[in-house]
């Protein structure tokens, strides 16, 4: 297990770097000059200069990038071209929004994903298996934007049970909790269905395998062969998905905290895109990149605690 | 010695699409304690389905539809699930084919032999792993303290099929079902479950029902030996008589089938033809098609089951020309 950690540790910092280096050349070929959009469209030549020369986008690109490198080595993400904040300070003071409307989309779609999908095969065929996989298709097929903006207008604007978006209140007041309901079910309902609809098939598989006919015959209880003896091998693809959607997940969050206007990663990331403002835009994709590495990372280590056949020595 | 399992008239059918299949026509047989009940037949045959209906474990899309099937006085069609549960694991249990893919692959042993201790004798964790380690010893299997921490991955099949006896033998249970137990295992591993389930039935007296295709098997484990096609029994009666003198067509057929080492010159004599699928419209006797005494009889009218000697029964026209004087017919 711990050379396994060793081994993707190892891995995180190589994928770091090849991105780090895709996205600095990407922000250098794509069109648009920092300088002009830190001067205005009026601003003279030798200003322009000026600015290229202190920012040192007047250096070759290369130089540029392991200049760049380096000060990543001392902790020196760089500074805003925009604020003048530190890259490390612009995203800590963002990142604890992104964080929460994350971790509360992926908990709200892994516990509806995964009880609706049960509750749909061990009820195959009926009402209710009928229901949840149409509106499990619903839910994969509706786009992000669409969904929120719609949240909006009836919880919101009609009902006003919700306020219509900002997330700065704690977490751990009603008012904060309100603010992030409607995000996180807008975020985290294409993860539910498509979890649900892992979870469904998983557990049909499972539940006609030669071991619950086993447990059967030994007289457990219809409800611990579901729960106990079937769930831990239903769950193995089912946690496969989860991982994989936590990334999509974070991509999500940019169209999110548009539409909700959360003060987060993907608004920080988006902002700083349309400014150009390269540093913010490297820093954003080096942290959302090492998030889906360790996540799966985490996801590698339950494999191996709920499934006794997977070793990593 | 009393009747433990009395099946009467049985039949299981299948429900495909809008069809209804029956898998197991009219069966009736009986077990006493003690004693050894092998189910043979082809693939197919119905010998599976007609053991996982004694246990209520059909498949989602069978159903009993008649019939009556006794475990003592006890009836066990019908048998609301709850109740079903108490007698599964405790009274009958069951052993399977595939001992690799029987067993729960992400707990330990240890929990699934505990399981239907704790279930049905409400033994505490403690005393149930006690148990389950002289269970295991029982079983012939060796260090079994440190099995009990392993996963179904770490044990061979002969183990694991010496496992999964533990856990039908927990509770000590009247009935042992056996669905080809010995079938994924090679031939040495294979006599030594024969001889395990052997011994440890005479130890604790309990009837067995024992599914299998094999005659060689059949030959050494039985006391009374039915012989099924197609969903209907074709001969039923005790071992000796069975191998000595068969008087179906189809029983001869079997044992005609089973290769012999000792004559190097014996060929081995097949069925021709295949089990017919369970929706062919087969008129008069199922079996005529393949069978190489069929007479115009036989293509007209199902054979009803005629008394061969006590306890002898075979469901063949030929029956009827070979002992039309002496024997009564039994329907």
């Amino acid at each position: 297990m711990i050379s396994l950690v060793a081994r993707r540790i190892l891995q995180l910092i190589l994928l770091l770097l090849g991105i780090s280096f895709i996205v600095f050349m990407s922000m250098y070929i794509a069109p648009g000059d920092p300088a002009t959009v830190i001067a205005g469209p009026t601003a003279s030549a030798s200003d322009l200069e000026a600015i290229r020369t202190n920012l040192g986008l007047d250096k070759p690109v290369l130089e540029q990038y392991f200049n760049y490198l380096g000060g990543i080595l001392h902790g020196d993400f760089g500074y805003s071209y925009q604020t003048g904040q530190t890259v490390t300070d612009a995203i800590l003071t963002r990142f604890p929004n992104t964080l929460k409307l994350a971790i509360a989309s992926m908990i709200v779609a892994t516990i509806i994903g995964i009880v609706a999908g049960i509750i749909s095969a061990i009820k195959q065929n009926s009402w209710i298996d009928v229901t949840s996989t149409t509106i499990a298709l619903f839910g994969v097929s509706i786009p992000n934007f669409w969904l929120g903006a719609m949240l909006i207008l009836i919880f919101s604007v009609n009902l006003q049970w919700f306020p219509v978006g900002g997330l700065n209140e704690s977490i751990f007041s009603i008012s904060g909790i309100k603010q992030l309901i409607l995000p996180a079910i807008t975020l985290g309902t294409a993860s539910a269905a498509l979890i649900a609809r892992m979870s469904r098939s998983s557990m049909l598989e499972i539940i006609q395998s030669d071991y619950i006919r086993t447990a059967k015959a030994k007289g457990v209880k219809q409800k611990s062969l579901i729960w106990v003896h079937a769930l831990r091998n239903a769950m193995i693809p089912v946690i496969t998905v989860i991982g994989i959607n936590f990334g999509s997940l974070l991509g999500g969050t940019i169209i999110t905290e548009q539409v909700f206007a959360i003060n987060g990663i993907g608004r920080l990331m988006i902002d700083a895109i349309a400014s150009r403002d390269f540093p913010i835009v490297q820093g954003t994709v080096l942290l959302v990149a090492a998030i889906f590495v360790t996540v799966n990372l985490i996801v590698d280590i339950i494999y191996a605690l709920i499934d006794p056949r997977i070793s990593y020595d | 010695m009393e009747g433990l399992l009395q099946v009467k008239n049985l039949e299981v059918q299948f429900k495909t699409g809008k069809k209804r299949l029956k898998a197991v026509r009219d069966i009736s047989f009986s077990v006493k304690r003690g004693e050894t009940l092998c189910i043979v037949g082809e693939s197919g045959s119905g010998k599976s389905i007609t053991s996982l209906s004694i246990l209520g474990l059909l498949p989602t899309n069978g159903e009993i539809t008649k019939g009556s099937i006794r475990l003592s006085k006890q009836e066990l069609v019908g048998l609301p699930e709850k109740e079903f549960q108490k007698i599964r694991g405790n009274e009958i249990s069951m052993i399977f084919q595939e001992p690799m893919t029987a067993l729960n692959p992400t707990f330990t042993i240890g929990f699934q032999l505990r399981e239907p201790l704790m279930i049905h004798r409400k033994l505490s964790e403690e005393t149930a792993n006690k148990e389950c380690i002289s269970l295991l010893k029982r079983v012939g299997i060796p260090d079994p303290a440190k099995k009990l921490k392993q996963f179904p991955h770490e044990l061979s099949g002969g183990m694991l099929q010496r496992v999964m006896i533990a856990i039908a033998l927990a509770c000590e249970p009247n009935l042992l079902l056996a669905d080809e137990p010995t079938t994924a295992l090679d031939v040495t591993i294979q006599a030594q479950i024969l001889d395990l389930i052997d011994d440890l039935k005479k130890q604790m007296g309990m009837g067995v029902v024992f599914v299998t295709h094999d005659m060689g098997v059949v030959a050494e484990i039985a006391d009374q030996v039915m012989v099924i096609y197609a969903g209907e029994i074709a001969e039923i009666g005790d071992v000796d008589s069975i191998f000595n003198n068969p008087q179906h067509p189809y029983t001869k057929g079997l044992l005609g089938a089973v290769p012999n080492v000792d004559e190097k010159e014996h060929e081995l004599n097949i069925i021709p033809g295949s089990m017919p699928n369970l929706d062919d419209q087969i008129s008069g006797c199922r079996f005529h098609p393949r069978c190489p005494y069929a007479m115009d009889v036989c293509r007209k009218k199902s054979p009803p089951a005629f008394r061969v000697s006590d306890g002898r029964q075979s469901k063949c026209w030929l029956q009827e020309v070979n002992v039309n004087e002496s024997a009564t017919t039994i329907t």
